[in-house]
């Protein structure tokens, strides 16, 4: 490191609270016991033989419904007669423009709260426990799939994996710059471990697995 | 002097109906995390990998710390360090003071809570709105949380019913968990609207990337860092995991372990904020670079919160969150306590039967109970504990290694109870709470031995004790 690195260094750390960083990185170099090794984490095959059906079993049991569809118009059928009242209604799918309705306008987040119903796509999701995964490339702003009354979510058979390892292993070291798994609607059992669907976002998720 | 775990679980108590309703809650929870955990047959190479995997980062703790720091600050996140409790408040006020902010929404954080961050911003003239439903209902309720994944555990439906009568206008009498929540969305999501700043825990921060990632069911950490202008996201250091990679075991564990589902329903990881928005995180030691330096003690740091502990410990199911007097109660909390304030938490490690069950439900395989054991020898050896407490396990360890002296004391134990009950049958013996003293037995075991075996052969050496198979129906699960 050069000389003008480290009194860059010193600075910005001054600037963050550099007395408390270096006396807590110090104090932790002093204790922390000799090095252990990082094991490696095993791929774990799972058992099941159809993730299809599996995915299936678990996030219905987990209040979320399933649709396995061959096509996009099958979609749209499916969400037009599931959600007749909805008033607003954002879709980030491209093949499934045609069903946006009321104000389309993405630039503040806050002006989301009155979508009803948001239809994303997802690149990857996970049998073992029927959680789709999104990114903000995808979503263009993120809290869309949170503040949304109803969730609907595209995937690709082929992109259904076994388990979190694989999940990960495809994901890799993806740059985003926000990244969710969602498994389910949005829900609670703080009243007395009643389980409540609809906590503070989406009071539905369907997902509709294509191919 | 602030009443110990004996005096506030004697409160807690006094209403067994209630004390009968909170154990079995939990141990419903608890069956729900062993139907989780026994549909993955890897289960235990899993706790064994993320035991691993933890004990890894705690011996490269410091390097990982720089790391994190390093690929946070490139993601454009700013970087705080808080030696303490107190450092930590005041840097997340300097940041509302900055924005000129004085009313904010939080997501479930325990380490806000060991800090007291809420009493202190409070103090500050700073409004705190805690957004996860329990916590919302205890903080309506003016107390702390009770279990760190299922805050207001210790609420009855017609209670909480009572509590948003009163504060949030629902209907008198109404106590329907689906109206309550309802009501409660209504409320917080105006809440989520219209304030500027959220604050969230983090549950995994990755130091390979400068991610970290925050788990909820009710997706409140999310709708308030993605509708806020500025997200502070605060963290102890032991929250480090080296890769992305390892979240595929961490988030595995994590919720079956808590509540035996497969996973939160969200599972949200940030690394940059979003365009306009500003992010930072604090990093909190508080005591936990302290704890590394205890070789006995160190494990708990690798403690992921996902209360399996609480849930299954017979102690803790009796005697409420409240009794522990600390932000994290249970088990674990009784193994983090001590370090924090050793005096004021001298009275944890002994609130447990030492049953071990809390170590063989934890996923990261932490030795609670033989840390707790460990941490009563400490704490009689400086001195923090009771006199009385102390002089009375002297004398129990002069009486059991001493045959002669413990051949009188059982004499005079069986005599006293026999002759004169009331001698032990009375208030001042904590054993005779909730219990009848057993019948006396006529003679001790050796007077027996003596009378009926002395002089005959000892029982030959290689005999096999009869096993008699449990009745199957009495096998539980």
């Amino acid at each position: 490191m050069s000389a003008n690195n480290k009194s860059m260094n010193d600075l910005n750390s001054s600037l963050r609270g550099g007395g408390s960083r270096e006396r807590i990185l110090t104090a932790v170099k002093k204790n922390q016991p000799e090095l252990m090794t990082l094991p490696v984490v095993k791929n774990f095959p799972q058992g099941f033989s159809s993730p299809v059906e599996k995915f299936s079993e678990v996030l219905k049991g987990i209040g979320g419904s399933v649709y396995e569809v061959a096509n996009y118009t099958e979609v749209l059928h499916i969400l037009t007669a599931n959600f007749p009242g909805a008033n607003r209604i954002m879709s980030t799918v491209q093949e499934l423009s045609s069903i946006n309705k009321g104000d389309t306008g993405y630039e503040d987040p806050h002006s989301l709260e009155d979508v009803d119903l948001a239809v994303i796509s997802s690149p990857l999701a996970v049998a073992e426990n029927g959680a789709v995964w999104t990114m903000d490339s995808l979503v263009p702003q993120r809290v869309l799939p949170f503040i949304c009354q109803h969730l609907a979510v595209i995937v690709n058979k082929e992109n259904l994996v076994s388990s979190m390892h694989e999940a990960y292993d495809k994901i890799g070291n993806a740059d985003y710059g926000f990244g969710v798994f969602i498994a389910g609607p949005s829900k609670t059992a703080d009243i007395e471990q009643s389980l409540v669907l609809g906590a503070h976002g989406p009071k539905s998720m369907t997902v509709f697995l294509i191919g | 002097m602030k009443k110990d775990h004996a005096a506030l679980a004697d409160k807690f108590n006094q209403d067994e109906p209630r004390v009968d309703w909170h154990d079995e809650t939990l141990w419903w929870i608890r069956q729900k995390r062993d139907k989780a955990a026994f549909g993955i047959p890897e289960w235990e190479e899993l706790r064994e990998t993320a035991s691993r995997i933890k004990f890894n980062v705690l011996s490269n703790l410091s390097q990982y710390l720089e790391q994190f720091e390093k690929a946070a600050l490139d993601n454009g996140v700013q970087v705080h360090w808080a030696a303490d409790g107190e450092e930590h408040n005041r840097i997340v006020h300097s940041i509302l003071q900055k924005h000129g902010v004085d009313r904010l929404v939080k997501s479930k954080s325990m380490l806000t809570e060991e800090c007291h961050l809420n009493e202190y911003l409070q103090e500050h003239g700073v409004e705190v709105i805690d957004t996860d439903l329990g916590e919302r209902i205890v903080q309506l309720a003016k107390e702390p949380p009770s279990h760190i994944v299922l805050p207001c555990i210790h609420w009855k439906k017609e209670e909480i019913g009572e509590l948003f009568h009163q504060h949030l206008g629902t209907p008198k009498g109404n106590a329907d968990p689906q109206y309550l929540t309802n009501a409660a969305r209504l409320h917080l999501r105006e809440k989520f609207l219209t304030r500027k700043l959220a604050i969230t825990g983090v549950n995994f921060a990755v130091a390979e990337t400068g991610e970290m990632v925050v788990c909820t069911n009710e997706g409140n950490a999310d709708m308030g860092a993605h509708l806020a202008d500025v997200h502070i996201a605060c963290m102890g250091i032991e929250k480090i995991i080296p890769q992305r990679k390892h979240l595929g075991v961490f988030l595995r564990l994590l919720a079956r372990s808590a509540t035996g589902q497969p996973i939160t329903t969200y599972s949200s990881h940030f690394k940059k904020p979003r365009k306009g928005q500003e992010m930072h995180i604090v990093l909190v030691d508080n005591g936990r670079s302290r704890q590394l330096g205890r070789p006995e003690f160190r494990n708990s740091l690798k403690c992921i919160r996902c209360g399996a502990c609480f849930n299954t410990c017979p102690v803790y199911r009796r005697s409420g969150g409240h009794s522990y007097h600390n932000a994290v109660a249970g088990p674990i909390g009784a193994i983090l306590a001590p370090n924090l304030d050793m005096k004021k938490n001298a009275d944890l490690p002994f609130a447990s039967t030492l049953c071990g069950s809390c170590s063989n439900v934890c996923p990261v395989k932490i030795d609670i109970h033989d840390q707790l054991y460990k941490w009563r020898q400490v704490l009689v050896k400086d001195g923090y504990v009771s006199s009385a407490k102390a002089a009375s396990m002297k004398a129990m360890a002069a009486t059991l290694s001493n045959p002669a002296l413990f051949k009188i004391a059982g004499k005079l134990g069986r005599w006293t109870i026999k002759h004169a009950p009331f001698v032990v049958n009375n208030g001042l013996n904590p054993w005779f709470k909730n219990r009848e003293m057993p019948e006396p037995p006529k003679e001790s075991f050796r007077e027996w031995y003596q009378k009926n075996r002395s002089g005959t052969p000892q029982p030959s050496a290689g005999r096999e004790p009869q096993y008699k198979e449990p009745s199957k129906s009495k096998i539980p699960h």
